[in-house]
């Protein structure tokens, strides 16, 4: 659906060239949640831009659905936009302008009848559950709400494609969720391909299938949710993985020291998460062993559970066969 | 002896007299008024879209039509009024009274009211104007549907300034003979030492300013939605 091809980006300023993004290939596939996650400054900004033509890359090429948005003349680069939705951390509604009048302006934009904005508007604001508050002015609404009116008037021209550009990072985390339960609902529902940026791996971790990472204008990282987020390589990531999870690295490796034995990272993935394995390869292999720390949740809807253990002991190379040989990921963090 | 009875210290013909006055500024005010709204927003639009980082940035558009704009700005406007006498003269057939007093009236507030257009629409959300260039805005549709109703206050609340503003440019209009409230007060308030009939002409200016304002000010709250 998107392809990033060798894309670049930099500025001139006054004190040089400035680069915000380095050259880069990224593939988004239809139908799929794509988060871009970094710290401010990244360049995830500038690479979500560069998907519905804001910013102008400085080289390389954006294709969507295989039109390169950078050469498109200017009434098709209109028409390209309007086939794309867009929100926005501040949401960008136009104050002087109720609900339904603010979700109808792309639609009068593309010249549709009044009657059938009419009908399409009310449409949508069922959708996002505020039909009730078609009459009010953006100045009376929640965060949360002004984003549902933001998504309403994004999903206005049935696009295939929505960029989220931080959409939650305004609203607190349970207004957050139920935006991000509302976008993995439509993503569902009508096939809608998302790519949202953030620089909260919570975000990714909820609703994203396929994640890449980026630092200081770099592509760092990219693949399933699952194989990032459990197994990060770059330090950035780690970094994010470590803030999402409340994980104190320096208490663990404090704790590892003290303790004898093998130590091993084991990653539980699916409905394996919840399969008494420890216990049964402990008792055929006669190994003994301790948790030092772990964590249990789920990557979109699916649940992982990732424990630190020591083992003592019995034969723990058997029991690292067993446990690998049962679809858990077994990592050496001391042999 | 009831026509000789003095009202305010002024007697009827003088009192005829101010109410001639004062209808001249309210008629300068209303042809010159209209006209300097008409021109002054394209003008202020055009300031603020060949700005940098906006649709239509140019450097050597913005330059010009800022240089152009603070020109006239600079421009004491007795010496405005002056040098367009040439000019008046031909497109209104006299440069004197109500009707020479419109020309030099617009283009001095023109500028004006376009800079306080700019301003306003400075104001506007950069979001927002970014939103509407996601969703495929022609630049027409920009300027109508997004940049004019987002800005409306501004822009209203400039219009009542402006307005204000050409009720003390009429009264130098007096200077070159458009008549009208601040002439009388020049002739006669101070040239013929008659206080009271300065008095009373900058009371009656007071007065219209107060109803410019508070009719300004409500138009600003009614479409003030945020």
């Amino acid at each position: 659906m998107i392809q990033f091809k060798n894309i670049g980006k930099s500025y001139a300023t006054a004190a040089g060239e400035t680069v915000a993004l380095r050259p880069l290939d990224l593939e988004i596939r239809q139908g799929e949640i794509f988060g871009i996650i970094g710290q401010s400054g990244a360049g995830k900004s500038t690479l979500l831009r560069l998907i519905n033509g804001l910013e102008r890359p400085s080289q390389g090429q954006v294709l969507v659905d295989g039109q390169d948005i950078a050469a498109l003349p200017d009434p098709e680069l209109r028409a390209a936009r309007r086939r794309i939705g867009m929100i926005f951390q501040h949401f960008n509604l136009l104050s002087s302008q109720t609900v339904a009048n603010n979700v109808a302006f792309p639609l009068q934009m593309a010249g549709m009848k009044r009657a059938d904005i009419d009908q399409r508007v009310a449409q949508l604001l069922d959708r996002v559950g505020l039909r009730a508050l078609a009459d009010r002015y953006p100045a009376q609404l929640s965060g949360g709400q002004k984003q549902r009116v933001g998504i309403a008037r994004a999903l206005a021209t049935q696009p295939q494609l929505l960029l989220c550009d931080e959409a939650t990072s305004a609203l607190d985390p349970q207004t957050t969720q139920s935006i991000l339960r509302l976008l993995a609902d439509l993503n569902r529902e009508l096939g809608l391909t998302i790519v949202l940026i953030t620089h909260e791996m919570e975000v990714v971790r909820s609703i994203c299938h396929r994640v890449a990472v980026l630092d200081a204008g770099q592509l760092v990282e990219s693949g399933p949710v699952t194989q990032v987020f459990l197994h990060p390589a770059h330090p950035t990531t780690r970094q994010f993985v470590v803030d999402a999870e409340h994980l104190d690295e320096d208490e663990q490796h404090r704790a590892l020291e003290a303790v004898p034995g093998r130590i091993l990272r084991l990653t539980f993935l699916g409905s394996d998460t919840y399969r008494p394995l420890l216990g049964q390869v402990a008792r055929q292999t006669g190994v003994d062993y301790t948790i030092l720390g772990g964590r249990i949740g789920r990557i979109r809807d699916t649940p992982y559970g990732q424990l630190t253990i020591a083992l003592t002991d019995g034969d723990a190379t058997a029991a690292v066969a067993r446990l690998e040989q049962a679809g858990v990921h077994v990592e050496v963090l001391r042999a | 002896m009831i026509t000789t009875a003095t009202v305010l210290g002024l007697d009827p013909a003088k009192w005829s007299e101010v109410l001639v006055a004062t209808g001249d500024t309210l008629l300068m005010l209303a042809g010159a008024l209209p006209l300097t709204l008409l021109l002054g927003l394209p003008l202020g639009v055009l300031l603020f879209l060949s700005d940098a980082r906006q649709r239509l940035e140019n450097r050597w558009l913005h330059g010009a039509l800022a240089l152009l704009v603070n020109l006239v700005r600079s421009a004491p406007f007795i010496i405005l009024m002056i040098v367009l006498i040439p000019v008046t003269l031909r497109l209104m057939g006299t440069s004197l009274g109500v009707r020479g007093a419109i020309l030099p009236l617009v283009v001095g507030a023109v500028p004006f009211y376009a800079r306080l257009v700019e301003t306003a629409l400075r104001e506007v959300h950069p979001g927002v104007i970014e939103a509407s260039e996601a969703m495929g805005a022609t630049t027409g549709q920009l300027i109508r549907r997004v940049l004019l109703p987002e800005a409306m206050p501004g822009l209203l609340a400039g219009a009542t300034v402006t307005a204000v503003a050409l009720i003390g440019f009429t009264a130098m209009g007096g200077a070159i003979g458009s008549g009208g409230l601040g002439d009388l007060a020049y002739r006669d308030g101070y040239l013929r030492s008659q206080t009271s009939v300065a008095v009373v002409t900058v009371a009656l200016l007071l007065i219209i300013v107060q109803i410019l304002q508070w009719l300004g000010d409500r138009l600003v709250r009614h479409f003030n939605r945020r």
